[in-house]
This record gives structure tokens, C-alpha cells and sequence, in this order.
């Protein structure tokens, strides 16, 4: 397989470490503060957009790759990254238009995803 | 009483897990499968770069497996399994996202299709999207100022 032998293994592992860090970040939250998930969602997120918009994000993600893109915080980088771009194009309709645009895959893919799932899935009665 | 139960499961299914449960175990854990998760978005996205796709059409196709991969798990019961294991490891990537939106799609289809499916759907995934999107437009109001 030409691909196989086209993996940089550094640049996974580096994806693996930065990963898995800012999932420690995030347990630790989840250890030292009662804070539900859902707050912890919208803390990562909103800390995602503020770090992308100052710029500071864009390098982590040349570092790790998908190891910064795939959590949350890359999820929030990316609605602010689409959201500088393009105002460049549209002016102030780009600050309303440019986040929603830049993730509307990963959005709509998790409501189609979750709509499907629900009309094949049964939901489980808690035993507790 | 149900209602109560179901809405806890997936607000606090990192909360559920055993409250003395040591908190190095739980980072060692939430590393490593938050690394993993990280890992398999990375070679899903050297893949589609091999398959001569643009970086941010990559980063869309990663972002669209894995929630895909995360409903799958979720619907399979499976993703709370791993929830349970991996705490933060899960839920701080995008599956967690995706399993924010799928659990409760699936727990409330017994109060219907629109206002239990498609209403209950973002009962987490709402205040995320509200808090990110809102936050994006103040920024892009900001950058008008500087472009």
C-alpha cells in the first residue's frame, strides 16, 4: 500500500500527544470542578474561538495536525477562522455568515447522523 | 422518574462514573483515548490529502466520519461504554459533540418525532452551538473593524 508507507508516523504522534493532552485538560476540569459536560463543551468551544481568533490556535494545529482540529477547541477555531476569512470577502455579512459556513459539515452531519440513528436505535431503559 | 434518569445519562455520564475513581487513572485514560480518537481523524485526513482533496475539504470529511462514526457507537450503546472509560477522552473531541446530539435523539423518541427527536436533540449540542457561533460573530464584527 503506497499510502501506508506515506504516513509521517511524527506527525501522528505528535497528533497522538497534543490529542490526547487537551482531553487531559478537559478530565481534569471534569475531576476538580462539578462542571456538567455541557458547560465543559461550551468552555472548550468558546475557548476554541477566542484562541483562533487571536491566532494563537493556527499554530498549534500546524503542530498537531487533527491532534488540534478533531477536539472541540479546533471546533471553535474553525467557526473563528471562518468567520476572519470571510469578512475579507463580504465585509460584516461575513461575520454572520462565515463561522456557520466553515463547520456547516460537521454540524449537519451530526444532526442528519443523530436524526438517522434515532429512527433505527431503541432507547435504553436505565437499570440503576 | 425515567425522564429524570435518561436526561442525567447523558449530561453526567462522565460524572456517573465512580466518584473515588483516582484522577491520574482517569487523565492516563482520557489521554490515550483522546489521543486515539485524534489519531484516527489524523489518517482519515492523510488519506483524503493522498486522495488529492484540498485541507479543508480533509478537515470536513474528518469531522463528518467521526460524528458518523460516534452516531454509529452511540446508537449501538456502545459509546457509553467507552464514555464511562474514557471520560474526558471522548467527550472533548468531536464525538463528543456528536454524541451530545445523537443520545438524546435517541432517549426522547418516545415523545415524538419533532418535539422529542428533533427538539431534545440539542439539549447539549444547543448551548454549544449558541456559545460558538455567537462568539465567532463577535469576532467577525471585530475583524471588520481591522480588515
Amino acid at each position: 500500500m503506497e499510502f501506508i508507507q506515506s504516513i509521517d508516523w511524527m506527525q501522528l504522534l505528535r497528533c497522538f500527544v497534543v490529542g490526547g493532552i487537551i482531553c487531559i485538560i478537559g478530565q481534569i476540569l471534569i475531576d476538580k470542578t462539578k462542571l456538567t459536560s455541557a458547560r465543559i463543551l461550551v468552555i472548550f468551544v468558546t475557548t476554541g474561538v477566542i484562541l483562533g481568533a487571536l491566532g494563537i490556535y493556527k499554530y498549534i494545529i500546524d503542530f498537531a495536525g487533527c491532534g488540534a482540529t478533531v477536539p472541540l477547541l479546533g471546533f471553535g477555531a474553525n467557526l473563528a477562522k471562518g468567520a476572519i476569512t470571510e469578512v475579507q470577502t463580504s465585509g460584516l455579512l461575513g461575520a454572520f455568515i462565515g463561522g456557520v459556513k466553515a463547520s456547516a459539515g460537521g454540524i449537519a452531519a451530526a444532526i442528519f447522523f443523530g436524526y438517522i440513528a434515532s429512527l433505527i436505535a431503541k432507547p435504553k431503559i436505565k437499570k440503576q | 422518574m425515567k425522564k429524570i434518569e435518561t436526561k442525567q445519562e447523558y449530561l453526567d455520564y462522565v460524572d456517573q462514573k465512580s466518584p473515588n475513581s483516582p484522577i491520574l487513572k482517569n487523565c492516563f485514560n482520557a489521554f490515550w483515548v483522546g489521543g486515539l480518537i485524534c489519531s484516527i481523524g489524523q489518517i482519515i485526513f492523510d488519506f483524503c490529502k493522498y486522495k488529492g482533496f484540498d485541507d479543508t475539504s480533509c478537515s470536513t470529511i474528518v469531522s463528518i466520519i467521526l460524528i458518523g462514526l460516534a452516531a454509529l457507537l452511540t446508537a449501538l450503546n456502545i459509546f457509553n461504554k467507552i464514555g464511562k472509560f474514557a471520560g474526558a477522552g471522548s467527550l472533548v473531541p468531536i464525538t463528543g459533540f456528536a454524541n451530545s446530539i445523537v443520545s438524546p435523539a435517541i432517549e426522547y423518541k418516545s415523545e415524538g418525532y419533532v418535539m422529542g427527536v428533533g427538539g431534545k436533540m440539542f439539549t447539549v449540542a444547543g448551548p454549544v452551538l449558541v456559545y460558538g457561533i455567537s462568539t465567532s460573530i463577535i469576532v467577525g464584527i471585530i475583524a471588520t473593524f481591522f480588515v
